[in-house]
């Protein structure tokens, strides 16, 4: 709730590729490794056609200069071709096979990774809900996950088959002529200069676009928030005229991100006609002037029959050379081109994966809520819902399970606490609230009120002191069995995506639609749930978006009191609601609070009034105690509030 | 709907026509060199000098022209790069502007058509689709066709009849890729739909955390997530498979292709004699370009697709017109604070049933302090808004100083009406810039003067950087009342002749609450004050109060005549003073 930081980035580490590989791997071992194959097959097999192409062409050649016709020739020419098409098909199937396995591999990947997360998440401490910003945490599902599949799905399998095929064709090159492949190589040296300066070029603008967005996004969204005000004000120049200034901003950062990106790829396309030029006319020289090759083939740039030389074998060499030429320079545009999203991808997979490695709320809780039958005195422990409960408390020394009465009677004391080590935000706190009893809190924003609820319910641990819940040590008792026992309605209510019913159930999911209903009536909440178009079956999204805030308000506590717990914590509002509703709301919530202990955040004089205990809180110490009467009669800081001079928030 | 987006290119046509123009020349070249390379090769193959003379080129020279026309293409492409960048990013810019401004020029009833989230979404995620759609037209729109077109005619001229196996793939190719989006599309809409919901059920989560917790629902939480995401995983596989064949198809045509050219290629060489080695390899890159730029082509196609809805939506905003005008030949004077409702009816559509206000006859003398009581619904707010003319009255008129709202200039009436609204918004920066928004030109000393009517100097100057301290987005580091409290200082600022507060001091304790309305008394007892209040002790001593219930003013009066005599109004007042009751009891 406070000191929300934005989530730090965390390092790049250089685990993290072989982190996600393993991890598909582990989820998919056979599938992953069949993709795998079949993408390094696929590429080698789509490396090789150029040695065919090479000895078809010399085939052609043979047959022109030798001048015999098709019939005599095609055997020459066929035979070389049926082995390209062989080849062909090869690629053909095994590349179709790795696109349709990597399609299933990768969305069964980031659904169990998605999967992960969100279990994960379930059982992380609330502190650690506090200090994250909620969207950074909404971005792990949404950026992280997209970029991780960007990877899995096109960077990683595109990078894998490109690095084999420059590996191949570099080989292939190299079968061919040594001398041209240096030609080559310094061709992609100056192409990886360039991409590194128009690339870095962009990224610096996308960067600064990024920051652009950002400020537009949030100036759009602060003005349109405040439209009607800037009507009621005539402010609609000024508004313009500072748009203008941010509009004016984001083009000039987008248009220059987008231009370096829009310029790279002619670039790249063009170098690599250039390299082809080169390439041949650096080819044709040698043949011309008879250099002497150096390859693995053998193949030569010339021939020498009795003293005249033919070029014939060395032009084949060079059309293949060309060909292959090509490839290699588009697999090596396609490395440059993954690079970045791999970057991207890790990126987001080292987010994801600290999301994955937090640390979950731990729990060395023992003492557990069970159902009991009470016989003769004597609880003893049954399976059924008796409306009943027991502490069931296992004793390590003696082996020995003792039950207690779940009564809800809550002691504090002298608490000491802070949201971090070095800021303590409540001194030694202490209070005693018998089963059934009432205790208000009360004192400005700020003063403790809603810490001291997050220490009964276990979602922070107390610094010093000692919290005991019908006599046991709160930290004993499993914090599952804790929360269960506590009911809690908060100011700012939270429904879910379900309809009227679900979210009353969710409260005690056993519980029949009778019971929910019983529970709405017990609210109040009844009446505009039978008005609402579908009854408890009306859905509600967003937050309950089509319900007022009242009637959310009304659902949350039929949803609390279907959960029927001892010991309840409220929060009343403080914003207007209207006068009416506001009774009913009030009337649901004293219903509520009715024959159990109570722990409220008062901002209503009649619910102060009627509480057995006032806790005026001020800087994190109770400042005074006691029943309205009394401290009334000290004429201290509650009786300042209830005169009216304090904002009571 | 075209049109309407077309009409905010403005000042980046040059651009938007130049980027294609230069495409197109950086694609011809690109289909001549494979041409030229052709000629090179002859030119090897003839085996003679490098250096050739009159039509007799030799290989320098055609390396020299080659290089050429390389450079050429990149300066060409890299223009059209850059051209494109700027004319998608001049358009984005001008069609935000042009909601942007359309927006300032709606009256409340268009804000409220269109909700706050929807306009914001219009403004940022909508214009960056259609921006990346321009940006696609632009460039790909251009360069895939004519790519097309121009690698047939040149297969044709290098490789006469060969060049008819192109032709002939063309079609089933097309047809394919058709199918394949035609198919992948509605999928992918629905799989994105059913993405988005797990997002927001994601978010629903987290921001319920302690719902959760608190009822130990992180198991049952648990489960009808994996359920979603399971669901959803089939769905995305389906359609990403059906994606996934995109790309063998191509390459078997590729192969297809390929194999057909080299084999007829190798069969008319053998046959005529010829040697067709350079025109086969170069024939190869023409069918490697044809069927490159029919796949981007249906890739585009597929994008501006996706983005056909974002346009509608914001063509939906710059189609809207503002259903309040000023009116020629303005009144821009407001005599006094003296208003009068004659028979006023008001709702908020011309489509709605029934009316928010029915029959409304009012008459409020100029300096007077009225208060207004009421349930929701009673139509509190929708009676002051007519005031200013935030909404114009469906039947009957309202008169501010003895002259209809409708006639006065907007501004003029709006700066003498000064409104407090209920959903009340301080923008960041600070807090002078804040209350300067009452009045441009306030002096140090008035905003000081405004601030202590509204009770607010004192914990102004609380604050570390007192006047300056800085107002975060939404106001959300002062309190509530302190945010109230600054914009009833904002509105003073106006010196308006007419003050309404709507709900403005629901957040302020009772006790500041009375020293507001008694400096108000005291400093501005000209002005006229409307106070819509919940707490009877915000308007208890008004001059008169309102009791609103229905749309329908149902009792006028002091607070004394009202609570004998009005029902509503007893009954209000005794809930509010209840717990003092029972302790008197």
């Amino acid at each position: 709730m406070k000191n929300k930081t934005p989530a730090k980035k965390p390092p790049l580490s250089k685990g993290i590729l072989g982190r996600v590989v393993k991890s598909v791997f582990k989820f998919y071992p056979r599938m992953l490794t069949i993709a795998l194959v079949c993408i390094v097959f696929n590429a080698v097999v789509s490396s090789l056609p150029s040695l065919f192409m090479q000895r078809v062409f010399g085939a052609l050649k043979d047959a022109v200069e030798q001048g015999v016709k098709w019939d005599a020739a095609w055997q020459s020419v066929m035979i070389p071709m049926f082995t390209l098409i062989g080849l062909y098909v090869l690629s053909l199937i095994s590349g179709g096979l790795s696109k349709q396995l990597m399609a299933i591999l990768t969305q069964g990947y980031l659904s169990k990774m998605r999967e992960r997360m969100f279990n994960g998440m379930q059982d992380l401490p609330i502190r650690y809900f506090d200090t994250h910003n909620h969207g950074d945490i909404m971005s792990y599902y949404t950026n992280d996950i997209d970029s991780l599949r960007q990877m899995v799905a096109e960077s990683l399998p595109q990078l894998l088959t490109s690095a084999v095929m420059v590996l191949t064709l570099f080989a292939i090159m190299l079968y061919y002529s040594v001398w041209l492949t240096l030609i080559v190589l310094f061709g992609i040296v100056c192409v990886m200069f360039v991409t590194k300066m128009v690339g870095g070029g962009a990224a610096k603008y996308f960067i600064g676009q990024q920051r652009a967005v950002a400020k537009t996004e949030g100036f759009v969204e602060e003005m349109m928030n405040g439209q009607k005000v800037v009507k009621v004000f005539c402010h609609e120049e000024e508004a313009k005229r500072d748009f203008d200034k941010v509009n004016e901003q984001l083009y000039d950062q987008t248009n220059r991100a987008n231009r370096y990106a829009n310029m790279l790829m002619p670039i790249l396309g063009n170098i690599g006609h250039v390299l082809y030029v080169l390439v041949t006319l650096i080819g044709a020289i040698f043949i011309l002037g008879s250099v002497d090759n150096v390859s693995i083939s053998g193949s030569v740039f010339y021939e020498t029959e009795g003293g005249i030389v033919t070029i014939g074998a060395g032009i084949v060499l060079l059309v293949a050379f060309l060909q292959t030429t090509r490839q290699f320079f588009n697999n090596i545009n396609q490395v440059s081109q993954q690079v970045n999203s791999v970057v991207m991808g890790l990126a987001g997979a080292s987010r994801v994966f600290a999301l994955i490695d937090e640390q979950p709320e731990a729990d060395d809780g023992y003492v557990d809520l069970v159902n009991v039958k009470e016989e003769n005195g004597q609880l003893t422990e049954c399976e059924e819902r008796t409306g009943l409960w027991a502490w069931r408390h296992p004793h390590a020394a003696d082996g020995t399970v003792t039950y207690t009465k779940l009564e809800g009677d809550v002691r504090m004391t002298e608490v000491d606490f802070g949201y971090t080590e070095d800021k303590i935000v409540l001194h030694d706190v202490s209070l005693y609230a018998k089963q059934g009893q009432k205790v208000a809190f009360v004192g400005a924003t700020g003063a403790g009120k809603t810490t001291i609820t997050n220490l009964l319910t276990r979602f922070y641990d107390i610094a010093d002191g000692k919290i005991r819940y019908d006599g046991i040590n709160i930290n004993k008792i499993k914090k599952s069995a804790l929360r269960k026992s506590l009911g809690m309605v908060l100011q700012d209510t939270n429904l879910f995506t379900g309809t009227v019913m679900d979210n009353i159930r969710y409260g005690l999911l056993e519980a029949t639609d009778e019971e929910c209903i019983a529970a709405a009536k017990l609210a109040g909440a009844h009446d505009f749930i039978t008005r609402l178009p579908e009854g408890y079956r009306t859905m509600l999204y967003q937050n309950g978006a089509n319900l007022s805030q009242g009637q959310r308000q009304l659902i949350s506590i039929a949803r609390a009191a279907v959960a029927d717990p001892p010991v309840m914590i409220l929060d009343e509002a403080t914003s207007s609601i209207d006068t009416r509703t506001e009774e009913i709301v009030q009337r649901g919530m004293d219903k509520l609070m009715e024959g159990r202990t109570v722990f409220v955040i008062a901002h209503r004089l009649s619910t102060v009034k009627n509480s057995n205990v006032i806790m005026v809180l001020e800087h994190g110490r109770v400042i005074e105690r006691g029943t309205h009467e009394q401290l009334i009669a000290e004429k201290g800081q509650y009786y300042q509030l209830y005169t009216g001079a304090f904002e009571l928030e | 709907m075209l049109k309407r987006l077309a009409k905010s290119i403005r000042e980046y046509k040059t651009a938007s026509i130049l980027s294609p123009l230069f495409v197109i020349m950086e694609v011809v070249l690109e289909c001549l060199i494979p041409f030229v390379i052709i000629y090179l090769g002859n030119a090897i193959e003839d085996g003679v000098v490098l250096w050739g003379t009159g039509w007799n080129l030799g290989i320098g020279q055609y390396a020299i022209i080659l290089l050429a026309m390389a450079f050429l293409s990149l300066a060409c492409g890299a223009l059209a790069g850059a051209f494109c960048a700027k004319a998608s990013a001049g358009f984005a810019k001008n069609l935000r502007k042009d909601i942007y401004y359309k927006v300032q020029e709606f009256s409340f009833e268009n804000i409220d058509k269109f909700s706050t989230p929807s306009l914001v979404t219009r403004m940022t995620t909508d214009i960056t689709n259609v921006q990346f759609s321009y940006m696609m037209i632009v460039r790909m729109a251009f360069r895939c066709p004519v790519m097309l077109v121009f690698s047939v005619v040149m297969a044709f001229v290098i490789g006469g009849s060969l060049a008819w196996i192109f032709v002939a793939v063309i079609p089933p190719l097309s047809l394919i890729l058709f199918v394949v989006m035609k198919k992948a599309m509605p999928l992918f809409r629905r799989v994105f739909k059913k993405y988005d919901n797990l997002n927001e059920s994601i978010q629903e989560n987290v921001k319920g955390i302690r719902v959760v917790k608190s009822y130990v629902r992180e198991d049952f939480e648990k489960q009808k997530f994996n359920a979603a995401s399971e669901d959803l995983c089939v769905d995305f596989t389906k359609a990403e498979r059906l994606l996934a064949w995109n790309n063998p198809v191509m390459q078997f045509f590729f192969y297809g292709v390929l194999s057909s050219v080299l084999i007829l290629g190798c069969y008319l060489g053998i046959q005529s004699g010829s040697d067709m080695t350079w025109q086969i390899s170069q024939l190869i890159v023409y069918g490697m370009q044809i069927l490159m730029s029919l796949m981007m082509f249906s890739m585009v196609f597929v994008m501006i697709a996706m983005s056909v809805e974002s346009a509608r939506r914001i063509t939906e905003v710059l189609n809207e017109e503002s259903t309040l005008h000023n009116p020629e030949n303005p009144v821009t004077e407001v005599a006094n604070g003296a208003i009068d409702f004659d028979g006023v009816s008001f709702k908020y559509s011309a489509s709605a049933e029934r009316n928010v206000l029915e029959g409304v006859d009012l008459h409020i003398k100029s300096g007077e302090t009225i208060g207004i009581i009421g349930g929701t619904g009673s139509s509190k707010t929708s009676l002051v808004n007519l005031i200013s003319r935030l909404y114009d009255v469906s039947e009957g008129c309202v008169r501010v100083g003895g002259v209809d709202v409708r006639e006065y200039d907007l501004t003029a009436l709006r700066n003498q009406v000064a409104v407090v609204l209920q959903k009340n918004v301080l923008f960041s920066g600070t807090i002078k810039e804040n209350l300067r928004w009452g009045n441009q030109d306030a002096t140090d000393e008035e905003l000081v003067e405004a601030c202590k009517l509204a009770q607010a100097d004192e914990f102004v100057r609380s604050f570390p950087d007192g006047y300056d301290s800085y107002i975060e987005q939404g106001g959300t580091n002062v309190s509530g009342g302190q945010k109230q409290r600054l914009c009833i200082a904002r509105a003073l600022l106006k010196k308006p002749k007419v003050l309404i507060l709507d709900d403005s001091t629901s957040a302020v304790d009772t006790k500041t609450d009375a020293l507001i309305r008694k400096a108000f008394r005291e400093y501005i007892p000209e002005t006229t004050k409307i106070i819509i209040a919940q707490r009877i002790s915000s308007v208890e001593d008004a001059d008169r109060i309102l009791v609103m219930e229905g749309g329908r003013i149902v009792g006028i009066g002091t607070h004394k005549e009202l609570l004998k005599n009005n029902d509503i109004y007893s009954e209000v007042y005794h809930s509010q003073t209840k717990g003092g009751k029972d302790d008197e009891e």
